[in-house]
């Protein structure tokens, strides 16, 4: 039997693994854009206006910058391989909603695969697993891949 | 608006390291006994204590100041304790400012340690989905270091910075930290030391890379008047401390969000609250950044020092690696910057790292740093942040 792919957390991405989106906020009141939703501070204009509504943010950006994680993150990040097998992280720019969203890249992405200002996709991954469930979260992919 | 002055009358630092057999406790206590010696003031003569505190060595550390004047023998004096990540020795400064402009003491003790595990700073434990600093480990592996490497990336790009250049940093704030008592890293190295170390985030490598540290400082300070009557006719002054908030939005990325604010309605791409710490203080004390004679910023990374010479004016964006190679930022250049030695010769010991910034401001202004001396120290900077939005700058003259 094959095992439950559950949301790593809870409301901050769809599940849909063809054709995923990372959900946001949008202030119906002056149109400003919020990820996550609930997480990232307000506009001051609008500081006592509490209607955000859900978006779905571009699923697709432009490399903003991109770094690597050499060594193993500190929990509450769940180590997946023995011995540990480093990561490349970008920080994309959507340009419709102008903010920029942090991601592992895809596995099997190098550095040498990286350049800023190159255009990555939004994809799904698998986290961390259990006995029962796998955990999944959103990672970017190089464009024209997957 | 400028604001009053304060007078510092001493300064201590317990010497950065790790040391597994003492406590935060023990490493405040000494720092402030050096300071009251310093100053030439007894702890009964102290009216107010000022804690920046410590997040990672249990409730004691959430309650510094209390521990401290407890540790130190309690006499009454008034307390507070105070957090706001990096930024908690500064923001401890400035409540012990504005206790003694308001006249509700003549003198304070303001006082940070740490004593922390080893290896890199992991979010408080236990499942909290709504806190952004668990959730930028559990679902990116987000550390600290991933930042400063994006930010190295990003200069890169932008400005054609290489890793030579960043690796360049090193190597000078490693001579300058070799020359520091109490550095806890005082080897000289080279740019051939750098690129043997490994990459932790690209482009940045291990010896690139502030460590976690433990340590202790404090500050004596007090009223220009209550400094007269002890005889100090000119006292090392406070003239600006900058414990400012962001304005929305933030355009740059920083600890500990992993996305960004919105800048579709502001426009502008490059807002980052770096640029506006610095300003505040500038304005507190009625200068500009030319009138800076050296400065203390916070070299998480390498290249992090870069970006501070930008963000508190001493260059345009952009021109930080020039400032570099001409030898300004060097001691004995125009305008040196971490002549302790910086985070990269310390490591960070997150509540005393604001204070023991201000320590060297003040042995550099009383022309008493030895080899490492800025000639011509007049007027000194500190400047670093807080996560999630506590600036912290502190302007000294002499």
């Amino acid at each position: 039997m094959s095992k439950q792919r559950l949301p790593a957390v809870e409301g901050l991405f769809t599940m849909d693994s063809e054709n995923p989106s990372l959900i946001g906020g949008r202030k119906r009141t002056n149109g400003s854009f919020y990820f996550p939703k609930e997480l990232s501070g307000n506009d001051p204009a609008s500081s006592l206006d509490q209607d955000r509504e859900d978006i779905l943010l571009s699923q697709s950006g432009k490399v903003w910058s991109y770094t690597s994680a050499g060594y193993p993150p500190a929990l509450p990040y769940v180590i997946t391989s023995e011995p540990f097998e480093p990561f490349v992280i970008a920080a994309v720019h959507l340009e419709k909603e102008d903010l920029v969203v942090c991601g592992q890249m895809m596995p099997g992405v190098d550095l040498e695969d990286m350049e800023i200002g190159m255009e990555v996709k939004l994809a799904l991954d698998t986290l961390y697993e259990d006995e029962h469930n796998q955990y999944i979260v959103w990672k970017w992919e190089l464009a024209g891949q997957g | 608006m400028t604001v009053g002055e304060i007078a510092i009358l001493g300064v201590g630092m317990h010497p950065w390291g790790k040391f597994a057999d003492k406590s935060f406790v023990d490493l405040g206590v000494d720092a402030a006994t050096k300071a009251m010696e310093d100053a030439d003031i007894n702890w009964n003569d102290i009216q107010f204590v000022s804690g920046a505190n410590t997040v990672r060595n249990g409730y004691p550390g959430w309650v510094s100041a209390s521990t401290f004047a407890n540790a130190l023998g309690f006499q009454g004096s008034q307390l507070a304790s105070s957090y706001a990540a990096c930024a908690s020795g500064a923001t401890a400064l400035s409540i012990a400012r504005a206790q003694i402009l308001s006249g509700v003491c003549d003198v304070a003790l303001v006082v940070g340690a740490d004593q922390v595990p080893k290896g890199m700073f992991a979010p408080v434990p236990g499942e909290r989905p709504d806190d952004v600093d668990w959730l930028r480990f559990h679902l990116i592996g987000l550390s600290n270091p991933a930042y400063f490497g994006l930010f190295a990336r990003r200069r890169m790009a932008l400005y054609g910075d290489t890793q030579d250049d960043f690796a360049a940093v090193k190597v000078k704030n490693s001579q300058h930290g070799s020359k520091n008592p109490n550095a806890r890293f005082t080897k000289t190295f080279t740019a051939e030391d750098v690129k043997a170390s490994p990459v932790v985030a690209d482009p940045l490598r291990l010896l690139e890379i502030c460590t976690t540290s433990d340590g202790g400082a404090a500050l004596v300070v007090s009223s220009l008047d209550f400094a007269r009557k002890k005889g100090i006719k000119n006292p090392i002054r406070v003239s600006g401390i900058s414990t400012i908030g962001p304005t929305y939005p933030n355009a740059i990325i920083d600890m500990p969000y992993f996305a960004s604010d919105s800048w579709a309605k502001s426009g502008y791409e490059g807002h980052t609250f770096k640029n506006e710490i610095a300003q505040h203080a500038y304005t507190e004390a009625g200068i500009t950044p030319a009138d800076l004679d050296f400065a203390e910023v916070y070299d998480l990374s390498s290249a992090y020092e870069l970006d501070w010479y930008e963000h508190i004016g001493l260059c345009e964006p952009g021109q930080a690696r020039k400032l570099l190679h001409d030898g300004d930022t060097s001691i004995g250049g125009r305008i040196p910057v971490n002549p302790s030695g910086g985070l990269g010769a310390f490591g960070e010991a997150i509540p005393a790292q604001a204070i023991a910034q201000v320590c060297e401001l003040t042995w550099q202004l009383r022309g008493e740093a030895g080899e490492r001396q800025v000639n011509g120290a007049n007027v000194g900077m500190s400047i670093n942040y807080g996560m999630f939005g506590h600036g912290s700058s502190v302007i000294a003259r002499r």
